[in-house]
């Protein structure tokens, strides 16, 4: 056999050459994908002016006109456009999902353990709980939620007053509104410093705990900032606060902030369904760690909790990660449901009342599209930072 | 979930191969054996599955006639119940051939959203119906009420305006399928709830105690009802819009489903015209001459329609009021077959 020297590659033909070769597919392929969108978007646009149905972006600064029940930002059917509309929605879904993602996380790891107690009762409650949920439609439990919480609720008439200025009924919570005359910036420094502050005590007490060993109650300092400096400045007489206290109007409760019934449907729906498969993948995640790393850990005179803590749970996360931010991107898709319960959401905003109005389906229904791409997105690269924070390293 | 994937469907469709739009809905209709018609998902009077699912109510006895008049045969529909905010896409993307399902011509639908209205099959305006314990006569005594609606209506529009122009507080609460809506308001989520006030009858007949439900008197916007093509077919729109002209010009010559046949012998010019046995009133359409003959055989003429699915002859009992003809004092009026 003959070998060419290393200095002279064999020479072809460019019509052969595999370099050239894929770099001329590419080139090809993406001519071609282009090509194809290009020709959509223009077929889109003869056909829309064919037909005569309104296109461009224009109507995003025209007036809205119509009432939302749930507005993060300010909103007004007198002055707001159908852009005001879109960022409303767009809270209002970034709101039920960022909540529903904490709260199906707590509940989610809470099932997976429980499912392994050793507990009998607790295990087949963890069980039962994880068969049911998951086998049953989503939108079949969001709105046996929302009419068991309206159903549950009292009547305005008969609103149930909670000590401190609450009122409970079947139109929501309502809560009493502070407003800060003077002295918020303080209040809101006061609980940065807490917050700092407790993190910088954790930081040393983990040294501490590397170098001599001694262990120091890092939450209990935590807590303690971050109920004790707020309380200082109030006790300082630096906040001047006004309360709007919510009260009984001839039909509805008028003044404070309420947490709407369609919220609480919505969340609760959301939290217990993804839950269920937390639990799932939570419960894959731990039986993946090998029994003897349970063992060493007892071996080293470590109890249940901590081991699970810190021997446990660290090692289940690497399998645990992927197939939850799964769960995240669906939890957030799935608030989309929303429409059947009456939340105003992206989805019912924007492809509901204001396609409608607009009549312009193509652009609202892109801008949706590309939303909640932009979030699944966000969602992933996130998850995916930390899955290689927490991945083994070998070394 | 369904809508989102109808919409997306409808983009997919209008980026790739768009409904031929230009293209002729009759030859498409007649090739195909069926009309396609966008109806209610389910609203008492004005269209509704009953419990054999057969479609009943005003707007599928229209899509009956058209079906007859082009088939001779009235059962020639295929019904796809649409929801309020699907209703458009369906039918310029070339889902359904005519939408009749309760919906208001307005001045922007005519225009940007690429529809033909072909005329008003049901005089209607904007109502509010209220629990008789709240003590209200009045929609102006709703400042601060929570309001239930469908959503992606005119109906949101005209709530917000209503309260606006009283200088009103509102809430609302707004749901995409009318069934939540009312169920909503029956579990007093919402002290009101608000639609074109036949809906609110057709309502109330869901209520858990209809009797305990009062509709308020004030009428706050004009709703025209009426069914709605595609732009760019006018062969279709003419159809389509003489269809309802012939039922009510049926009704105004007294030509009803039981005298019809009799009527065929009539020395009447005006009779004769309109049945085919004279001139060539169909075929000007691109049908047959005795296609308003059919339309009045087999569905029979508005009245009897508006009485047997809407008025005395129904549950929703509407009385003719402003859908009477207009001999009779109401706006029922149609072009004259000549």
């Amino acid at each position: 056999m003959s070998v060419t020297p290393a200095s002279e590659p064999p020479k072809v033909s460019p019509l052969y050459d595999p370099k050239i070769r894929s770099i001329a597919y590419q080139v090809l392929l993406c001519a071609f994908v282009v090509g194809l969108i290009g020709f959509a978007i223009k077929n889109a646009a003869d056909n829309l002016a064919r037909a005569k149905i309104a296109s461009g972006f224009g109507f995003w600064n025209n007036l809205a006109g119509f009432d939302i029940s749930q507005h993060l930002i300010p909103y007004s059917s007198v002055t707001s456009t159908y852009g005001d509309a879109f960022w409303v929605g767009l809270l209002n879904t970034l709101l039920v999902a960022v909540l529903g993602i904490i709260l199906a996380t707590v509940l989610g790891f809470g099932v997976g353990i429980a499912r392994l107690s050793k507990n009998y009762l607790v295990s087949r409650i963890a069980n039962g709980y994880v068969e049911i949920i998951r086998n049953l439609p989503l939108l079949l439990q969001l709105l046996f939620w929302y009419n068991a919480v309206l159903k549950a609720l009292p009547q305005v008439r008969d609103s149930v007053a909670i000590p401190g200025g609450l009122l409970l009924n079947n139109r929501g919570l309502f809560l009493p509104a502070f407003t800060f005359n003077y002295g918020g910036q303080l209040l809101l420094g006061a609980i940065g410093a807490a917050i700092v502050g407790g993190l910088a005590f954790r930081f040393w007490a983990k040294r501490q705990q590397i170098t001599t060993g001694k262990q120091y109650p890092t939450f209990l300092v935590f807590l303690g900032l971050l109920i004790g400096l707020p309380f200082l400045v109030l006790l300082a007489g630096q906040v001047s606060v006004s309360v709007a206290y919510p009260e009984a109007s001839r039909f509805n409760i008028r003044g404070g902030t309420e947490i709407l019934p369609e919220f609480v449907a919505l969340l609760l729906g959301l939290v217990i369904y993804t839950a269920a498969f937390i639990g799932e993948v939570v419960r894959a995640g731990i039986l993946a760690v090998s029994k003897g790393q349970t063992e060493a850990a007892n071996a080293l005179g470590l109890r249940g909790g901590p081991t699970l803590r810190l021997v446990v749970i660290p090692q289940a996360m690497r399998v645990i990660i992927p197939p939850l931010t799964n769960q995240y991107l669906n939890l957030t898709k799935n608030s989309s449901l929303a429409v059947a319960v009456g939340y105003p959401d992206l989805v019912q905003i924007f492809t509901g009342t204001v396609l409608n109005q607009t009549n312009q389906a193509v652009e609202v229904v892109v801008i949706t599209m590309a939303v909640y791409l932009t979030i699944s997105l966000v969602t992933s690269i996130g998850m995916n930072w930390y899955n290689s924070r927490k991945a083994l390293v070998e070394r | 979930m369904k809508k989102i994937v109808a919409t997306l469907a409808f983009a997919a469709a209008a980026g790739l191969a768009m409904a031929p739009a230009q293209a002729q809905t009759l030859k498409a209709v007649k090739d195909r054996g069926s009309l396609s018609c966008g109806s209610n998902t389910g609203l008492a009077g004005f269209g509704i599955p009953d419990a054999q699912g057969n479609w009943t109510g005003l707007d599928v006895d229209f899509c009956r006639a058209v079906s007859a008049a082009i088939f001779n045969d009235p059962t020639k529909v295929k019904f796809v119940p649409l929801t309020a905010k699907d209703r458009f896409t369906a039918l310029q993307s070339g889902d359904v051939d005519v939408l009749a399902r309760n919906t208001t011509w307005s001045s922007s639908r005519d225009t940007q959203a690429g529809l033909n209205f072909t005329g008003v099959n049901y005089y209607d305006g904007q109502g509010f119906i209220v629990r008789k314990d709240l003590k209200v006569n009045s929609a102006l005594e709703l400042a601060d009420a929570a309001v239930c609606v469908q959503q992606g209506t005119t109906t949101e529009l005209n709530l917000a305006d209503y309260f606006r122009a009283n200088k009103m507080k509102l809430k609302t609460v707004a749901f995409a399928q009318l069934d939540e809506a009312v169920k909503a308001y029956d579990s007093k989520r919402c002290d009101a709830y608000t639609t074109d006030a036949s809906g609110l009858y057709a309502a109330r007949l869901k209520l858990e105690k209809p009797d305990e439900h009062l509709v308020l008197p004030e009428v706050i916007s004009k709703e025209p009802l009426g069914p709605a093509v595609r732009h760019g077919d006018d062969q279709w729109f003419d159809i389509v819009k003489w269809v309802h002209y012939a039922m009510v010009n049926a009704e105004e010559m007294g030509i009803t489903k039981a005298n019809v046949e009799e009527m065929r012998k009539s020395d009447n010019p005006d009779v004769k015209r309109f049945l085919g046995t004279e001139g060539n009133f169909g075929e000007q359409f691109g049908l047959t001459k005795d296609w308003a003959y059919q339309i009045v055989k087999h569905v029979g003429n508005y009245g009897e329609a508006f009485e047997r699915n809407v008025g005395a002859n129904s549950p929703l009992k509407v009385q003719r009021g402003l859908n009477a003809l207009w001999t009779k004092g109401g706006l029922q009026y149609a072009p004259p077959v000549r």
